[in-house]
This record gives C-alpha cells, sequence and structure tokens, in this order.
C-alpha cells in the first residue's frame, strides 16, 4: 500500500509519522569518549595534556594529605610524628592544630563558659529563616531541623555547663516545632525573624533583656503612628510619621523606660545576661554576625534605592544615584576606616558607638548599592505592559510594586542578589583592618603567633577556605532552588 | 467583501441599548510626544451602552486615544471626564476611573508569576476590598463566562494566546467596570484563535457594556458596533454607524483605507 495517492493529487499524507528512537551509534561511553575527549588530534592532545597537569598536582598535594596527623599539641610534635612515621624526607599537614584552636576560630575571644549563646543564636537562625526559605518541603525540614538540633545540643553539650544545655534543648524543641508550623503556614511566622533579630542581639552581647525589647518596640511605635495618621493624614504624613516616630523613640524614649525597667528588676539570668565586649568578637561567630545581618538590611535597601533611582521626583532620584554611585565609586576599606576612625571626629565627644554595629552598617550600605543596582536590572527587564496591566486594574503605585513588579524583579535578579550576598559574607573578612578578630587573617595571625604552631602555613588557610567555600556555595545552591521553585513557564 | 472573521451567527440585539446618559466625555483633547503632536483636538461623546470601533491605519493616534481614557497616557491640554470624574493629575481621581474602566491590551499583559484565578482576585481584593472567597467566586463566575473555568489554577504561560486573552478579559470584568476599552485584542494572536476572541467580545456587548474597541477586525464592526470612527493623523475624519460607514464612505482617505482592508 503507498502513501501517496499520486495518481490524483500531487501530494496526501494520510498517515502520520510517529517518533522513533535515535540510532544504536548516538549512545555509549565510548561514543561519548571519541565525542567529547578525542574527536581529533588537537582535542586528543589536550586531553592528554590535561590528564597529566591533573596527575601532577594530585601527585603533589595528596601525600601531604595523606600523611595528615590528627593528634598532637603543637606543630614540633607533628612534624616528629610524621618524620616517625613516613621517613625524614616526608611531609604531612598538620590539622591538630584544628583540633585543638577549633572553638577559636569559631568563637575568637568569646569567653567560653558563654559558647551556648552563639550557638542557640545559630540555632534559632534556622528557625527564623526555615519559614521565609523553604516554603514547601516540610517532611524533609523535619528531619533536617532535627538533625541540626541534636549536633547543636551536643555541641553545646561539649562545652560543659549543663544548665544552658537544657533550657537549650527545651527552646529547640519549642523552635523546631514553630519550624514545622511555619512550613505549613508561613505567614503565621513571619514576625519570628524580626523577634529574632532582638533574640539574637541579646544573646549575642548580652546585657539586659529589656534593650533588644525596647529596640523592638520603636518598630511597633511607628506602626501605630502609621496606623494612626494614615486615615486622618493621608500615607505621606502617615509613612513619614512612622519613620520618624521610631528614630524619636530610640534616641530619647527607649533610654529612660530600659533603665527604670532594669532597676525594676533583679539582674539574674532570664532579664539579663552577662554581657559580653565587642571586642571579644572574633572568628566565624563575627563573620557570621557581620554578613548575615549586612545581607537582611542590604537587600530592603537595595529594593527601596532601586525604585527611588527609577522615580520620576527628582529629588529622591538625585538622592539615590549620588548615593548609589559614590559607594559603588569607593572602595569597601576606604569606607570601613571612615567607621572606626572618622566617625569619631563628627561624633558629639563621649558617645559610645560599637564598632561591630559601625562595621555592619558600613558593609550594609556598601552591599545594598550594588543589590539597587542588580534590581534596577531585574525592573528594566520586566516589560511596560506588566506596568500598565498594574495602572489599568487602579492599583497604586506601591500596591503594583508589591504585588506585581517586585515579585517578578526580584525573581529575575535572584542570581544577582545571591552574588551579592556571596560578596558580602567574603568581604566580611576585611573587617581585619579595623582590627576585628575575622577568621581568615585576625585568628590565623593570632594561632600562627602563639609558640606551639610557630610556622604553619598551609592548614588554616585550607581551613577557613573550606568554610567559606561551604557557605557560599551553599548560598548558591540554594539560589538555584529558589529559581527553579519560582519557575512559572511550563511551555 | 472577503473578511476571514465575518460575524456569521445572529446578534441577540434586545439589551443592546444606548441610553441618555453620557459616559465618557472629550473636549478639544490634544496630546503631544515631545514635539510631535499626536491627538488634535479631539471630541467625542459616548453614550452609556455604545459600542464604538475606533479603525484607521497604524501611527493614527488610535490606540494613544483610548489609552487616555484611563490616563496610561497624559493629555496636554482640553478635556476628559469618565463616568463624571475629570481626570486631571490628581491620583486619586486617577484610580477611580481605573477601576470603573477595564481595558484589554494587544499583548494580553497577564501577570506571569500569579494563577489565573489569582490573576483575576488581585484587584478585586486589593482595590476593592473585596473578601477573598467572594473574589474567587465572582472570578470563576466570569473564568466560565469567557470558557475557561478548568484553567483556574494553572499559570498564564500555560495557556494559549487566545485563552491569555479572554482570561485578560475575565480579569478586567472581576472588577464590574461600566466601560470597557480593548486596544487591539486581536492583532498578536492566531487567526484560529482569534475568533474565540471575537466570541467573548461579541457577548459582552449583547449584555450591553460600553465598549470602546481598537480593531482592525471589521466583520466585528459591522455587526456589533453602533459607530464606528475612523482616525487618520492624530484627528478624527469620519464618523458614522457600521452600515453607512462602509457602505458610503464620505472623505477620500476613509475611501482608501477601506478599499486597502477590504478589497483584497
Amino acid at each position: 500500500m503507498s502513501d501517496l495517492h499520486s495518481e490524483s493529487v500531487a501530494f496526501v499524507r494520510d498517515t502520520m509519522l510517529t517518533p522513533q528512537s535515535p540510532p544504536a551509534s548516538q549512545a555509549g561511553a565510548i561514543k561519548w569518549l571519541r565525542e567529547n575527549l578525542f574527536s581529533g588530534p588537537m582535542n586528543t592532545i589536550l586531553t592528554i595534556l590535561g590528564v597529566g597537569i591533573v596527575v601532577y598536582l594530585v601527585n603533589l598535594g595528596l601525600p601531604w594529605f595523606l600523611h595528615s596527623v590528627w593528634n598532637a599539641n603543637s606543630l614540633a610534635e607533628c612534624r616528629s610524628a610524621i618524620t616517625a612515621t613516613w621517613g625524614p624526607d616526608a611531609h604531612g599537614a598538620c590539622w591538630a592544630m584544628i583540633r585543638e584552636r577549633w572553638s577559636q576560630f569559631m568563637f575568637g575571644f568569646y569567653p567560653n563558659v558563654f559558647y551556648w549563646r552563639p550557638i542557640l543564636a545559630l540555632l534559632l537562625l534556622f528557625v527564623a529563616l526555615a519559614p521565609i526559605l523553604f516554603a514547601e518541603f516540610s517532611n524533609r525540614l523535619t528531619i533536617a531541623g532535627g538533625v541540626v538540633a541534636a549536633l547543636v545540643v551536643w555541641l553545646a553539650a561539649s562545652y560543659g555547663e549543663w544548665l544552658p544545655v537544657g533550657i537549650l534543648a527545651v527552646v529547640a524543641a519549642i523552635a523546631g516545632l514553630l519550624a514545622v508550623q511555619g512550613t505549613k503556614w508561613p505567614h503565621n511566622l513571619i514576625w519570628f525573624p524580626i523577634v529574632y533579630a532582638g533574640i539574637a542581639f541579646w544573646l549575642l552581647w548580652g546585657g539586659s533583656i529589656f534593650t533588644p525589647i525596647a529596640a523592638l518596640a520603636g518598630i511597633v511605635v511607628g506602626w501605630l503612628a502609621f496606623r494612626i495618621l494614615a486615615p486622618i493624614a493621608g500615607n505621606i504624613v502617615a509613612v513619614t510619621a512612622a519613620v520618624v516616630a521610631p528614630v524619636l523613640w530610640w534616641y530619647f524614649g527607649s533610654e529612660p523606660v530600659i533603665d527604670l525597667l532594669s532597676r525594676a528588676l533583679p539582674r539574674v539570668e532570664p532579664f539579663w545576661l552577662p554581657p559580653v565586649d565587642s571586642d571579644q568578637f572574633g572568628g566565624f561567630v563575627l563573620a557570621f554576625v557581620i554578613g548575615l545581618t549586612g545581607i537582611a538590611f542590604s537587600l530592603p535597601m537595595g529594593i527601596v534605592l532601586a525604585l527611588g533611582r527609577r522615580s520620576d521626583m527628582l529629588l529622591v532620584k538625585a538622592l539615590c544615584v549620588g548615593f548609589i554611585e559614590f559607594i559603588r565609586g569607593v572602595p569597601l576599606i576606604t569606607l570601613l576606616f571612615t567607621a572606626s576612625l572618622l566617625l569619631n571626629y563628627f561624633l558629639p565627644p563621649g558617645t559610645n558607638f560599637d564598632i561591630i554595629l559601625r562595621v555592619i552598617i558600613m558593609v550594609t550600605l556598601f552591599s545594598a548599592a550594588y543589590i539597587a543596582e542588580v534590581i534596577r536590572g531585574g525592573l528594566a527587564a520586566l516589560p511596560r505592559g506588566q506596568y500598565e496591566a498594574a495602572d489599568a486594574l487602579g492599583l497604586d503605585y506601591w500596591k503594583a510594586q508589591r504585588l506585581i513588579i517586585m515579585p517578578q524583579a526580584l525573581k529575575i535578579s535572584i542570581p544577582g542578589i545571591v552574588s551579592s550576598f556571596i560578596g558580602l559574607f567574603k568581604d566580611t573578612t576585611l573587617v581585619v583592618f579595623v582590627a576585628l578578630l575575622d577568621p581568615l587573617k585576625g585568628i590565623t595571625d593570632a594561632v600562627r603567633a602563639s609558640i606551639e604552631w610557630k610556622g604553619i602555613y598551609w592548614e588554616p588557610y585550607i581551613f577557613v577556605g573550606a568554610i567559606f567555600f561551604l557557605v557560599c556555595f551553599s548560598m548558591s545552591r540554594y539560589s538555584m532552588y529558589l529559581e527553579n521553585r519560582l519557575k512559572r513557564e511550563h511551555r | 467583501m472577503a473578511d476571514p472573521h465575518a460575524v456569521t451567527r445572529e446578534i441577540n440585539r434586545s439589551q443592546m441599548q444606548v441610553s441618555e446618559e453620557i459616559a465618557i466625555e472629550i473636549v478639544k483633547m490634544n496630546k503631544w510626544y515631545g514635539a510631535f503632536h499626536v491627538l488634535r483636538d479631539i471630541d467625542l461623546t459616548v453614550n452609556r451602552g455604545e459600542r464604538i470601533v475606533i479603525a484607521g491605519p497604524s501611527g493614527s493616534g488610535k490606540s494613544t486615544l483610548i489609552r487616555c481614557i484611563n490616563r496610561l497616557e497624559e493629555h496636554q491640554s482640553g478635556k476628559i471626564v469618565v463616568d463624571g470624574i475629570e481626570l486631571t493629575s490628581d491620583l486619586k481621581n486617577i484610580d477611580k476611573v481605573r477601576s470603573e474602566v477595564g481595558m484589554v491590551f494587544q499583548h494580553f499583559n497577564l501577570f506571569p508569576h500569579l494563577t489565573i484565578l489569582e490573576n483575576c482576585t488581585l484587584a478585586p481584593i486589593w482595590v476593592r476590598k473585596v473578601p477573598k472567597k467572594e473574589a474567587e467566586a465572582t472570578a470563576m463566575h466570569f473564568l466560565e463566562k469567557v470558557k475557561i473555568p478548568e484553567q483556574a489554577n494553572k499559570y498564564p504561560g500555560q495557556l494559549s494566546g487566545g485563552q491569555q486573552q479572554r482570561v485578560a478579559i475575565a480579569r478586567s470584568l472581576c472588577m464590574k467596570p461600566r466601560i470597557m476599552l480593548f486596544d487591539e485584542p486581536t492583532s498578536a494572536l492566531d487567526p484560529e484563535m482569534i475568533k474565540e476572541v471575537l466570541d467573548t467580545m461579541i457577548e459582552l456587548a449583547e449584555e450591553g457594556m460600553t465598549m470602546l474597541c481598537v480593531t482592525h477586525e471589521m466583520g466585528f464592526a459591522q455587526a456589533v458596533a453602533n459607530r464606528v470612527i475612523f482616525m487618520d493623523q492624530g484627528q478624527i475624519v469620519e464618523q458614522n454607524e457600521p452600515t453607512e460607514f462602509f457602505n458610503n464612505p464620505q472623505s477620500e482617505r476613509t475611501k482608501l483605507f477601506l478599499s486597502q482592508i477590504l478589497g483584497h
């Protein structure tokens, strides 16, 4: 039977073709090798050369890793152990240094009896972030949460002090429950990250619990001001009041209230934690405090700056452009020096403005300028029709931004925003220039200056680098997961 | 006359009545893009229940005209009054007019990050403050009307062009507008999908909606419109009821235009 009615018409198909599997030569490992590694003389040479380089590098580094020593009290002990086992010419890594100085890398000079405080802050961080970061996977997340909680309790226990561990376990259990709930109804838990900021501050720096409460009360004051004024005086007045009222509260109102309350209550543990000074912060606690606070504040600030830069209002636009271009045109170290030295000239004498807080402000401003430009790119990529459709439906500017424009612009900007976050986290090592003990140079120098570990070179940098890599790589993978989750084009 | 989308079905005219009430009044309106005079001395009064088709060559200002009616474009002189509200730079008035006037775009402009249902409920919930349940019920009602209730939980990217445009119409209707503007609603569609969108628009006309359509679908104009406006170089050149307009055009420019789009 023929497919064609060639007698009557030029061409008519009456059976449609079904798709078939590809020929056998298109599959298999040998095929792959030939195509990708040995497809021609040039590629064959390059492949052999590449394999050679890899072999050389492994040959160079692997023995060093294989000869590692994990148990020793000093570099000299390490070396004699290596010589004893592998012969006089052998080289080996001395990871015993990390085993011994681990807590210094993590906590700097934070008092060891209080190690549980930053650990608890870290645990609660996961609880606070879970509802924001993972809106979907409740089961896997519960398991992960359990593992993290167990790990943290074990860590805390290994630093002695059973009373805090007990408190920790209880809090972890409650927090875990909240986290699971949060994954089911993320909107119910949106307040927790804000409260978390206060809790983390109190745990890390200690002092009266009323300090963070009074600070958070500022937000409530602002919200109340907006709520009361919005129906009476209109949006612009209300927004201004919502910004000014908390500042007034923080500047004038909060201190007498804190004083009064802390005097009324005894200085015991639920209300008062022994204070820890900013000088004692160091290592990864410092990197995380600066990095995470910077990340948390630079994103909203970047959004505001990006909107300001696209604004029709000339003054707002000029201010935003000026700010962004100034910050981007100046190295971060300049800003950090300004924060640590110059600011003292401008502040009234006697003001004690915490050095970590100053650094956080500078890092946040720096990162916000970059994020603003990334988001501006996302805004520019949106078709004009999206703005017009939002306008045509009667949505006002802020509603259109919040419901239509920002969700899409931020989604487009995810890779750029996460790059900025990664950059910010790595830049926290620059605080060494203002005499803070960052993990890379500050702590490493302290370790290498000690008698036991004088002369150690590769190991601390590899260790610190590996932790930075782990954190940054996780952020990068998370951004890919997020992009996938938000993908809406299923064509 | 060879029109591939000639409307063949019977139109139910029982509710298509033009009332005395004025819906839109445009007086001596002018607009410039920089130095370019896009709209010149536009005078137009639209009564409630009118179905007006605006035709004309590209660049004649017809899209700009209807975009001025909900202030997507600003006019520089003259007066536009919609539903008794004059359009000035007062943002409150603009938002009020916009929530009363529905608009359908050439490129649909659905919100790709929201489901079809969310696209339809967003404005009622945030602008009209309708409770979510009620807004969803209304949205489903209009999605049924445009015959795609089963797509409610999909995203716009999963729908065909014709389906997307019908969702866009449903999205506008959810705001219960008193006037609908259509800006070349079928120009970006495949021929197979034009009919389904036109059918939806005809149904809307049959229910007595006040409509202004910029379109090249002359079959639609003949079947549904009670007035056809022809524009060229930013001016209204001719307007008439459709039979007269098509069979007995007065100006030379109209005759040329009609011969070009209907001649083949």
